[in-house]
C-alpha cells in the first residue's frame, strides 16, 4: 500500500463517505419531525438559573 | 482519578485526593534534591508548595466538617456547584488584566528596544511567549473552564460531578499557569510556538485536562433533560480536540527524569506540520468552538429569546470542526512543506469561511425583534459586538490562506493584526460579556455595580482594537511591500533595517491601542469587584431600560 | 428515516458525541501529517547535512531559551527577493535535524536560515552584546549576558543521547566524546581536532566569542550562527536537476 493507493481512495471512497456525513446532518437539522425537539432544546438556556 | 469521581459524595474524594497530594508532595521534594539547575529546583519548589497547600486545604475541609451541623450548606452537596465557577471569574479577570499588561509591554519593547534592559528575564523573545500564554491559556482557558461549569449545569439541571475533582481542575489549571510563566521568564522552553511549556508541566496539565472532561461528561451523564444542549457539544469538541493536539504535538523526550530540556519526537518539516496543526486548531478548537458555547448559551440568555436557529447550530457545530482540522498548512506556504500539503490546507480554509459566517448569522439574528436592547444594555451589545468581529476576522482569515495573499502577508504584522481582531475583537470582548452576565448571577446581586460602566469598557476596548488592527494592517502590508520592491537598476531597495525603520510609528500606535484596551480591561476588573461587593452605582439607567436591567432569576431578596 | 432517527443518538448520548467528534478531527490530521513519515520529497537525504556538534547544539538550545524564533524566520521561501536577500530557498532536508523546528513565523527581524559566514564572530558578539552598537536602527534587544555566563557542558552527553532517541544519527563515538568535542571547538590547538572534523564534517574550530580563557554561552550561539545554512554546497545542487 504506497501513497498513491491511499490517495486514491482519499479522493473517492474518502470524499463519498464525508459527503454523506455531511448531507445526513444537514438532512437531520432539517428533518420535519425534529422541530419540536429542537424548539424545545433552543429554550434550554432561557429556563431559571 | 476514577476514585476521586465516584467515591462518597460527603468527603468529595478528599482522601483519595489526599494520599496522592501526599505522595506528590515527596515526589517534588526529592525531584527538588536531585534538580541539575536552579530554575529546575524551582519549579519543584512550586509542585511541593502546590501539593502541602492541598493537603492542608483537604485536612481543613474535613476538620470543618467534622465540627459543623449536619444541615447542608448551599455550598456543599446541594444545589449547583457555584463556588469554583466564582473563583473562575476571579482568576480569569485577574489573568486577564495581567496577561493585556504583558502585552502592552512586548508592544513597546519593539517600539522602544530599550526597554528590555538587556537582561534574561526581560526580554521581549522570554516575555512574548509568556504574553501569548497569559492570554489565551490563563485568561480565555479560565473564561472556558469557568463558563463550562455554568453553562453545562444550567442546561443539564445537574450540580457538577466528582465531588472536589472541579476544584482539582480549577487549582491544578491555575497550577500549570504559574509553571508555564515563570518557566518563560526562567528560560524553560520548548521552542514551539503557543506550546512552549516543557514536558513535565505538559504532563501536569493532560492530568488536569482529563479530570476536566471527566468532571464535565459526568454532569452530563447526570442531567434530567434526554437532549444535550448544542453549547455543550462545542464545549465538548473543544476539550477532547484540545486534548489530542496538546498530547501529539509535545511528545518529546526528556534529557533526564530530574532536569527540563527535552526533544521533541519529531523534526523539521514533520515537526513543522504537527505544530501548526496543533496551532491552528488551537484557535479553532480553543478560541473559537469553545468561545462558541458561550455564543450560544450567553447571547439568547441576555436576549433572552432563544438561539435564532437550532438546526443551523447543528450544521454549524458539524462542518465547523470537520473543516477546521484540515486548515494547518496554511501557516506554511511557500515552505519546505509538499505543495499538495499547502493547497489542501488552503482550500480547506477558504471553505472554512462558510460554517464561520453560518455560526455569525445564526448569533447576530437570535437578536431579531429585539435590536432595541442594543441600546439599552452595553452588555448585549459587547457580546454581539464580538461576533461582528469574529464574523471579520473568518473572512480575513480565509482571504489570507490564498498562497498569493499569503506570499505578502507571511512573516509579517498583516498576521499579528489578524490575530488580535480575532482575540481582542471576538475572543475579547465575548469573554468580558460572559463575566458581565456570570458575575451579578453568582454572587446573588440585583445588577451589576454599574452598566453606565460597561458602556465605558465598550467604547474604550472598540477604540484600542480599531487603533491596534488598522496600525498593524498598514504596518503589515508595507512592510511586506518594502521587502519585495525593486529599484529601476533591478537592485532591491531596502535594506531589512530599513523596512524596520519604518515601522516604528506604527508601533508606536499599536502600543497606544494596547493601553488603552488594557485600561478598560481595569475598568471591567473594578466593575466586578464591586459588584461582587454588592455595591450598586446610583446611576440613570440607559434611555428605554428596564428599571431592572435584565439578570434574569438573580435573587435579590438575600441582599 | 431510521438512519435519521439514529442520529439523534448524538445528542442523547454523550459518548458516542465523543467518538462522532474524535473521528470528525482526526481524519485531517491523519491525512495529512502521516504522508510527511514517507513521502520521498519530504524525507530524502540532501549531502552535507549532518547532525550538529556539541557546541552548535548547545547555541541552539540557547536560541530557543532566548525565544530567538519569536522574530526570527528559518525558511527561505522560493521567492526572487528572498534568493537575493538570504539565498537559495530552504530545504526539507536541511531542518532533519532540528527537534524542534525552527522555521518561525515572524520576521521582525531577517530571516537567519543561511546566515553563516555572512558576518565575522566580533560582528555577531558586538551586535549580541548592543544590537544598536552596529545597526543602529535595530530594535533587537541586547544579550550581554551571554558573553560571561560559562556554558553548561557536563551534560552534554544527555542532550545527544536523547536527540538519537528521537532519531538524529549520533554515534556512540560522538556521545562518549560529547563533552570534549565541545571544548575542541573552541580550541584549534587542541590535539583532538583532527579526530573532531572527522566526526563533524565542515564543522568550523575556532574561539568564537574572542576570549579564549572561558567557554562562553556566547561561543555557543555564535558558533551556532555561523553553521547555518552552511552543511548543503547549493552549487552542487544547482548543477545537479536530479536533486532538485
Amino acid at each position: 500500500m504506497d501513497y498513491h493507493t491511499v490517495s486514491a481512495f482519499a479522493q473517492t471512497w474518502g470524499l463519498v463517505f464525508l459527503v454523506v456525513m455531511f448531507l445526513t446532518a444537514v438532512a437531520y437539522a432539517l428533518w420535519p419531525s425534529n422541530r419540536g425537539k429542537f424548539k424545545k432544546a433552543a429554550h434550554m438556556p432561557l429556563e431559571e438559573d | 482519578m476514577n476514585s476521586t469521581l465516584t467515591a462518597n459524595r460527603h468527603t468529595g474524594g478528599a482522601w483519595t485526593m489526599g494520599v496522592l497530594f501526599a505522595l506528590g508532595a515527596i515526589v517534588s521534594l526529592l525531584w527538588m534534591a536531585k534538580a541539575p539547575s536552579p530554575e529546575m529546583g524551582f519549579h519543584a519548589f512550586i509542585f511541593f508548595a502546590f501539593f502541602t497547600l492541598g493537603c492542608f486545604a483537604l485536612v481543613k475541609r474535613q476538620y470543618d466538617l467534622a465540627g459543623a451541623p449536619a444541615v447542608p450548606t448551599a455550598d456543599d452537596d446541594v444545589g449547583y456547584m457555584d463556588g469554583v465557577i466564582r473563583a473562575g471569574a476571579i482568576a480569569s479577570t485577574f489573568w486577564g488584566v495581567v496577561g493585556f499588561t504583558v502585552g502592552l509591554v512586548i508592544a513597546l519593547q519593539l517600539a522602544f528596544p530599550v526597554l528590555n534592559f538587556d537582561l534574561p528575564w526581560t526580554n521581549f523573545g522570554r516575555l512574548r511567549p509568556l504574553h501569548t500564554s497569559a492570554v489565551i491559556f490563563a485568561f480565555g482557558g479560565n473564561i472556558l473552564i469557568m463558563t463550562s461549569f455554568h453553562v453545562v449545569q444550567r442546561t443539564c439541571k445537574a450540580r457538577l460531578a466528582g465531588g472536589l475533582a472541579p476544584w482539582f481542575v480549577f487549582w491544578g489549571y491555575q497550577l500549570f499557569i504559574v509553571l508555564a510563566a515563570t518557566g518563560y521568564v526562567l528560560g524553560i522552553t520548548q521552542g514551539k510556538e503557543y506550546a512552549e511549556p516543557e514536558w513535565y508541566v505538559d504532563l501536569w496539565l493532560t492530568i488536569v485536562w482529563v479530570v476536566y472532561l471527566l468532571v464535565f461528561l459526568g454532569t452530563i451523564w447526570r442531567r434530567r433533560e434526554p437532549h444535550i444542549y448544542v453549547a455543550n457539544w462545542f464545549y465538548l469538541a473543544f476539550i477532547l480536540t484540545i486534548a489530542m493536539l496538546h498530547i501529539v504535538n509535545n511528545l518529546s523526550l526528556p534529557v533526564s527524569l530530574a532536569g527540563a530540556k527535552s526533544y521533541s519526537a519529531f523534526a523539521g518539516v514533520q515537526d513543522a506540520l504537527t505544530q501548526w496543526w496543533y496551532g491552528h486548531n488551537a484557535v479553532g478548537f480553543f478560541l473559537t468552538a469553545g468561545f462558541l458555547a458561550i455564543m450560544y448559551y450567553y447571547i439568547p440568555k441576555r436576549a433572552e429569546r432563544p438561539v435564532y436557529s437550532y438546526r443551523l447550530s447543528i450544521i454549524h457545530f458539524w462542518a465547523l470542526i470537520f473543516l477546521y482540522i484540515w486548515a494547518g498548512p496554511h501557516h506554511l506556504h511557500y515552505t519546505a512543506l509538499p505543495d499538495w500539503a499547502q493547497t489542501l490546507g488552503m482550500t480547506f480554509s477558504i471553505m472554512l469561511w462558510m460554517p464561520s459566517w453560518g455560526g455569525m448569522i445564526n448569533g447576530l439574528m437570535t437578536l431579531s425583534g429585539a435590536w432595541d436592547k442594543l441600546r439599552t444594555d452595553p452588555v448585549l451589545r459587547m457580546l454581539v459586538t464580538s461576533v461582528a468581529f469574529y464574523g471579520m476576522s473568518t473572512f480575513e482569515g480565509p482571504v489570507m490562506s490564498i498562497k498569493a495573499v499569503n506570499g505578502l502577508s507571511h512573516y509579517t504584522d498583516w498576521t499579528v493584526g489578524h490575530v488580535h481582531s480575532g482575540a481582542l475583537g471576538w475572543v475579547g470582548m465575548v469573554s468580558f460579556g460572559a463575566l458581565y452576565c456570570v458575575v451579578p448571577i453568582l454572587w446573588n446581586r440585583e445588577r451589576l455595580y454599574s452598566l453606565r460602566l460597561v458602556g465605558w469598557h465598550f467604547w474604550i476596548s472598540t477604540i484600542g482594537i480599531v487603533l491596534y488592527i488598522t496600525s498593524m494592517w498598514v504596518s503589515g502590508i508595507l512592510q511586506g511591500l518594502m521587502w519585495r520592491a525593486y529599484d529601476t537598476l533591478g537592485f532591491l531597495e531596502y535594506s531589512f533595517v530599513e523596512t524596520v525603520e519604518a515601522m516604528h510609528p506604527f508601533y508606536v500606535i499599536r502600543a497606544l491601542g494596547g493601553a488603552v484596551f488594557v485600561a478598560g480591561s481595569l475598568v471591567m476588573a473594578y466593575n466586578l469587584y464591586r459588584t461582587m461587593r454588592g455595591d450598586l452605582r446610583d446611576e440613570a439607567p440607559f434611555v428605554g431600560a428596564p428599571v431592572r436591567a435584565p439578570q434574569q432569576g438573580a435573587v435579590a431578596a438575600g441582599e | 428515516m431510521s438512519l435519521l432517527n439514529k442520529h439523534a443518538i448524538f445528542e442523547k448520548n454523550s459518548i458516542l458525541l465523543c467518538v462522532g467528534i474524535l473521528i470528525t478531527v482526526a481524519i485531517g490530521g491523519l491525512v495529512e501529517i502521516s504522508p510527511l513519515f514517507y513521502l520521498e520529497s519530504t524525507i530524502e537525504k540532501v549531502k552535507g547535512m549532518r547532525p550538529y556538534t556539541p557546541l552548535e547544539l548547545a547555541g541552539r538550545n540557547i536560541y530557543i531559551r532566548e525565544g530567538c524564533y519569536n522574530c526570527h524566520s528559518q525558511m527561505v521561501r522560493p521567492f526572487r527577493d528572498e534568493a537575493e536577500r538570504y539565498g537559495h530557498y530552504s530545504l526539507a532536508a536541511e531542518s532533519m535535524y532540528d527537534h524542534p523546528f525552527q522555521w518561525g513565523s515572524k520576521r521582525t527581524g531577517p530571516d537567519l536560515a543561511r546566515v553563516g559566514g555572512r558576518y565575522s564572530d566580533d560582528w555577531h558578539v558586538a551586535h549580541l552584546v548592543n544590537p544598536r552598537s552596529v545597526v543602529p536602527e535595530s530594535i533587537m534587544p541586547g544579550y550581554p549576558f551571554l558573553a560571561n555566563k560559562e556554558l553548561k557542558i557536563d551534560d552534554m552527553a544527555g542532550h545527544l543521547a536523547a536527540n538519537r532517541g528521537v532519531g538524529v544519527p549520533y554515534t556512540d563515538e560522538m556521545i562518549e566524546n560529547a563533552v570534549l568535542d565541545a571544548q575542541v571547538q573552541t580550541n584549534p590547538d587542541a590535539d583532538e581536532v583532527d579526530a573532531f572534523m572527522a566526526r563533524y564534517p565542515k564543522a568550523q574550530v575556532r574561539d568564537f566569542d574572542g576570549n579564549p580563557d572561558k567557554l562562553t554561552e556566547m561561543d555557543a550561539v555564535v558558533a551556532y550562527l555561523q553553521m547555518l545554512g552552511t552543511l548543503v554546497d547549493f552549487d552542487l545542487y544547482a548543477q545537479d536537476p536530479a536533486l532538485r
